[in-house]
Order: structure tokens, then C-alpha cells, then sequence
């Protein structure tokens, strides 16, 4: 495994210009460029905060800005476009460049660094974009916000851990591609990034402590809209079921990377 | 003997199929699952090849050869035995591979080198060299969707080849481009060469690996069934395909689009066609030049009162190059008897450009098919011709010029 990590090291400079590639492809043939990669995000939060604030007047209990559905959506919205930007694209990584792997030698473990690390540059935009929002709400989010880098990480690790599992999944058997984005918008309304946790009640209420999104996306959403520190317990359950998930996709890449080129 | 760049020994590849994809899943953590078919595309195959080498790959289609080229380079593993690579590998199968369209040449020449492993130092200093090899002036800071299929060749020879590899790898990858063009990556390789890089060749013409390689290795289901030099090993390429083919002609005529055509109203029958060489030898393969038979055996089904045998030698694209009949030559055959058996010898210098062409056969009444066409029959046999030892030309015809010069200066 560390023999893998030393020539994806050496390929460095690959890596970074794909993901520079990656960036300035979206400005070929297109006026508004990468722009387009943070007004996704924030269409959805203007369509929420429409419908749910206005629409349906919910309130956001603990903070007096009006309009803090919205701030609180951002917030959401900037953990989970990371999170499932990650997966959804790992998911096909392999596959969309089947033809690549074959005729051309190199370290395989480019392909999901490469996602990780434009997937990260789309997040880093979206936080600028969100920020500069936030200022002109009148909403400034306070020291705590020093700890979006370990949330950042954090986010990276379990997106990247489960979406390289899944891409390898994917190679073999396609339905997972076809699945995964479902269960991806499940997943995204099993998590409170449209609504309080507090409003929850129903009888399924007391597992999702098993989402290991939740901590990460309250997270998120304490350092940018409460101004408060991450309730760090939590995190460490969500920081665990990263981790395991990393090694295990590193692992199970290497094991499946022989036989994954015969399929394709 | 010296220590082999590359050395091969009991390799094999296999394809392994599981009755469910889990199951090959699990056999990746040590679970005891069979897969229900291996189907080995390679098997026991062992071979040295020494530093400066040029070995030309040779085999059908389905032999195995670019599983090897793929093993050789990596993007696939071995199932069994082992490979020993002394050395940087520059693989040319697919140019043009990966260029992003809405890129420049520069941008996509750089992210090539990159996937190559070269670092931006690296690929920076080689970068003028690779603008200049390609030679396609300002449309290399162009996007690359506004090139020539030819320009882009260019662009992605010129990086593969920027730095001297100690193995390269060709996969018929000369023959794309633009004549110019091709001198000069043929040069090139040829400069490697002399540097003493070792060359492997996949190619199915005899002319391009008898120019480059010392060494062939014939490949047919998978094995090496031949290892030596290139003129023995094609002569006994050749000699293999044309005994299959004689074999297989029953089957092609029946399924295959491109395969013979016969029609008419059966009168009268081509029985057997063979082309003979100069030395009376059953040929697929012809010299330019060379003095050939076509021997056609006809037989009379019902009476006629004419019987006249047309041909054509058409190329691969279906022109003719040349054709006539026996009513022009002034040959027809009045009242053949039902059971009469005529044999044509038709010889012709091979006067036709390197290529592969096919004979086309009429046996009508007259001069045109429009009155009666007993038989006709499309590709009713296939050859080659290749030049031997004739001075390089090109073109469709061989029209052996006599060039005198004169110094014109005092």
C-alpha cells in the first residue's frame, strides 16, 4: 500500500495538472465557466429556502437573522455537495476512462486523487461563494470557522473511502451505478441539511445516529451559522467510519486493480 | 551474452469468468471460489530479448499479440509466470489516445507526458523539441478539435518518442499519417535503434518488419510457435495462413458479407482457381513484378453455343486494375459439350503496386454478361503482392522507370 502512495507521489505533477485541466475544461465553450460549479449548489439552496421559508414560513430556532434558513442551508449544502460530489464521481472514475486504463501504464490510484482533489477545488469555491453571501446577509461566522480545514478532511476521507469502493464496485457489477444515486438522495434527506434536527420525531428518529454524515454536517453547519466550536464526540464516531472506510478502499483497490483492467 | 532487457518466462494471461462477479470478489481475499471458465489467451511463453534487439511480433488476429504488447507495458498483469523489464517502456499502440479536444497541442502534449510519468521540469525542456518534431507551426497552441486526424498523429508521436525509451514499442502505429510523416518517424525509430534501444514490432506487413527487425516471434493460439529470423518466420506465416485459408474457403463463401458472391444462371462453372507463382508453386504471395499464372479449371453443366471466361484483378477497394475475356482475345468456345472440362492458364507479369488484391470471374456468352451470364463470382480468390527486391515505389501500378542524371553545373 505504501509502494502505491510513493508512485502516485512521483506522478504529482500529473495529478495536478489533470485537476487544473479538469478546472479549465469547464471554461472551454462555456461563458460562465466553473461558475456554474458553485450556481448549481446555490439554485438548490434559493429553491429550498424559497419553498421552506417562505412558502411554508419554518423558522430556524437560536439565531436572529432573517434570513437564517438560508445561511443554515449553505452550510449544509457546502458539507454534503462535497461529500456526494466524491461518491457520485469515484463511482464512475473507472469505468468513464476504461479505454485510458487499458492502453496507457500508470498508477490507477491517479484517477480517484484526481476526483478527490477537483471535487476539493469545487468545495473551495463554493466556500468563497458562500462567504461573500454570508457577508452580504450581514452574517459573519466567527473564529470556530478555523476548524473547516479538519472538517474538510474529514469530509474528503469518507467521500473518497466509500466512493473508491464503490467505483471499484461499479467496474464489475454496473447496477451499483445505478443505485448509488439513489441511495445518495436518500441518504441526502436521512440528514438534516434541509431541516432541524430538533423537528424530527417518527419512529426512525433514533437511528440515525448511525448516518455518519449528521456529525459532519453539524458540524458544519455550528461553525458557519451558530458560531459554535463541533460537538466533537460525535465527530470521533464519524472519524473512525472514515478512516476504516479509506483502508479499506485502499485495500480492496489493490486487491481488485489486477483484474480490474480484464473487465473493463 | 549480456544481461536481456526483457525476459519473459512462462508467462501466461488468462480471462476468468465466475458464475457471479461476488464470487470473483471473494476470490480476491483467499475464499476458495473456482471460476467456472479460464480461457488463456496466452500460455507458457519464454523468451529473452537482448538489449538493442528489434523484434517484430508476428500472429493472425486473436494470436495474442496485443495481450503480450498489454503485458509488456503493464496495463494488464499476468495471470501466471513471470516478466523481468530492465529499463523505461514508451508504448505506441493507439496514438492519439486521450487528447482532450477543446485543448491546445501544447496543453495536451504536456497532460500525455504527464500520464507517461515525466515531471514539468522534464516535459518543459523536452516541449520545443516536441513543437518542432511535429511540424504543425501555430496549430499547436490551437484546440486540437480544429485538427487533421494527421496533426494529431503528429503531435502525439512527437511526444511519445521525445524521450529515447529503452523499449519501444510499436503497434502498427507507422502506417497512420501522411507519407512525409511517416519517413520521419520511421527515421526516428530508426535513431533509437542505433542508440541502441530495443524495438518490438506488431505489424501484419512483411515489408515494414523486414526493414526494422533482426528477429521475429510468430504467435498462434497463444504460444510461440516460431522464434528466428523475420524472412523464415514470414515464410512460414505465409505458408500457415494460405493452408487455413484453402481449408476455410467453403465456410467464407457462405457467412461471411465480404466474402465470394456467385450468381448465374449455372451453365457453366469455375471448378477451381488457384494463382501460381514463377516457380509453378501454388502463391498467396507475389513479387512485384513477377511473372504469375492464374489457372482457371471450367465445366460444362448444360449446352450453350458461346462460352467465353472474363476476369478482373480488382484492388482492396474494389477498383479495377485490370480485366478482359476470351471474346476479346478472340478465344470463344463454340458448342461445349454438358461434361466438357476446360482448363485457362492466364500469365500476366504482377505489374501492381504493394497491396492486396482480388479476382473477379465471368463465364458469359459474349462480350458483356447482359446477355447470358452463366457464372460470375466475385473475390473468387485473394492475393498479396509485396515488394522483394524491387526499388521502393509507390502507387497502385509497378512502372519501372530508367532515371539518367546530369550534372548541369561546371
Amino acid at each position: 500500500m505504501f509502494g502505491m502512495l510513493l508512485r502516485a507521489w512521483r506522478y504529482r505533477h500529473f495529478i495536478y495538472s489533470s485537476i487544473k485541466n479538469e478546472f479549465l475544461s469547464r471554461f472551454a465553450r462555456s461563458r460562465l465557466g466553473a461558475l456554474w460549479m458553485v450556481i448549481h449548489p446555490l439554485a438548490q439552496v434559493t429553491i429550498f429556502a424559497f419553498i421552506l421559508s417562505a412558502v411554508l414560513s419554518s423558522k430556524l430556532p437560536g439565531i436572529d437573522n432573517r434570513y437564517a434558513y438560508a445561511l443554515y442551508l449553505m452550510a449544509g449544502m457546502l458539507a454534503w455537495s462535497l461529500f456526494s460530489e466524491l461518491v457520485s464521481r469515484s463511482l464512475t472514475v473507472f469505468v468513464d476512462n476504461g479505454s485510458l486504463l487499458k492502453k496507457m501504464m500508470f498508477p490507477r490510484i491517479c484517477l480517484p486523487l484526481i476526483v478527490s482533489g477537483s471535487a476539493l477545488v469545487n468545495s473551495l469555491l463554493l466556500f468563497v461563494a458562500i462567504l461573500a453571501i454570508f457577508a452580504l446577509l450581514g452574517h459573519l461566522p466567527g473564529w470556530n470557522i478555523l476548524w473547516l480545514p479538519v472538517l474538510i478532511v474529514l469530509n474528503v476521507m469518507l467521500g473518497a473511502g466509500l466512493g473508491l469502493v464503490l467505483g471499484v464496485f461499479n467496474v464489475f457489477i454496473r447496477d451499483v451505478g445505478q443505485v448509488v444515486p439513489i441511495v445518495l438522495q436518500f441518504w441526502f434527506w436521512l440528514t438534516p441539511i434541509v431541516y432541524i434536527p430538533t423537528t424530527l420525531t417518527g419512529r426512525y428518529k433514533h437511528w440515525l445516529f448511525l448516518n455518519p454524515m449528521i456529525p459532519l454536517v453539524n458540524a458544519y453547519q455550528n461553525i458557519l451559522v451558530f458560531g459554535k466550536e463541533p460537538k466533537w464526540l460525535p465527530l470521533t464516531g464519524t472519524a473512525i467510519f472514515a478512516i476504516v472506510s479509506l483502508i479499506f478502499a485502499l485495500f480492496f483497490f489493490r486487491k481488485a486493480a489486477p483484474e480490474m483492467v480484464d473487465t473493463l | 551474452m549480456s544481461e536481456p532487457i526483457l525476459h519473459v518466462e512462462n508467462l501466461g494471461k488468462a480471462y476468468r469468468s465466475y458464475s457471479s462477479e461476488w464470487r470473483r470478489m471473494l476470490s480476491w481475499f483467499g475464499a476458495p471460489v473456482k471460476p467456472i471458465e479460464e480461457r488463456w489467451v496466452l500460455r507458457h511463453l519464454n523468451f529473452g530479448i537482448q538489449p538493442g534487439e528489434a523484434v517484430g511480433i508476428v500472429g493472425q488476429n486473436g494470436a495474442g499479440k496485443s495481450t503480450l504488447l498489454k503485458l509488456i507495458t503493464g496495463t494488464l498483469r499476468p495471470t501466471e509466470g513471470a516478466m523481468r523489464i530492465n529499463g523505461r517502456i514508451a508504448a505506441m499502440l493507439e496514438l492519439g489516445m486521450g487528447f482532450n479536444p477543446e485543448f491546445t497541442g501544447r496543453r495536451n502534449a504536456y497532460h500525455t507526458a504527464g500520464l507517461m510519468g515525466f515531471s514539468q521540469e522534464e516535459i518543459e525542456k523536452a516541449m520545443p523539441e516536441i513543437e518542432s518534431f511535429a511540424e504543425i507551426g501555430d496549430y499547436f497552441d490551437e484546440p486540437v478539435r480544429t485538427y487533421s486526424s494527421g496533426m494529431q498523429v503528429r503531435v502525439m508521436f512527437a511526444v511519445a518518442t521525445a524521450w529515447r525509451p529503452e523499449i519501444l514499442i510499436v503497434d502498427e502505429a507507422l502506417s497512420v499519417g501522411d507519407a512525409y510523416f511517416q519517413h520521419k518517424s520511421f527515421n526516428r525509430i530508426r535513431e533509437f535503434q542505433e542508440m541502441g534501444a530495443t524495438l518490438l514490432i506488431v505489424a501484419h506487413d512483411r515489408s515494414s518488419i523486414q526493414t526494422l527487425c533482426d528477429r521475429a516471434i510468430l504467435l498462434e493460439n497463444g504460444r510461440v510457435i516460431k522464434d528466428g529470423n523475420p524472412e523464415e518466420i514470414f515464410d512460414f506465416y505465409n505458408a500457415m495462413i494460405a493452408e487455413k485459408e484453402n481449408l476455410t474457403v467453403k465456410v467464407v463463401k457462405l457467412d461471411n458479407g465480404k466474402a465470394q458472391t456467385i450468381s448465374g444462371t449455372g451453365e457453366a462453372r469455375v471448378e477451381e482457381i488457384a494463382l501460381y507463382n514463377s516457380k509453378g508453386e501454388v502463391a498467396e504471395y507475389v513479387n512485384v513484378g513477377e511473372p504469375i499464372e492464374l489457372r482457371i479449371k471450367v465445366k460444362v453443366h448444360r449446352p450453350v453455343e458461346t462460352l467465353v471466361l472474363g476476369y478482373g484483378i480488382k484492388d482492396r477497394l474494389g477498383q479495377v486494375m485490370y480485366g478482359t475475356n476470351t471474346w476479346h482475345t478472340g478465344q470463344v468456345i463454340h458448342n461445349p459439350r454438358p461434361g466438357d472440362e476446360y482448363r485457362f492458364v492466364i500469365a500476366f507479369p504482377a505489374n501492381l503496386g504493394i497491396g492486396s488484391y482480388s479476382i473477379q470471374t465471368a463465364l458469359v456468352d459474349r462480350d458483356t454478361h447482359l446477355t447470358a451470364n452463366y457464372e460470375w463470382r466475385d473475390m473468387a480468390l485473394v492475393f498479396n503482392v509485396v515488394n522483394i527486391d524491387k526499388t521502393q515505389f509507390a502507387g497502385c501500378l509497378w512502372n519501372e522507370p530508367r532515371i539518367s542524371i546530369e550534372s548541369l553545373t561546371q
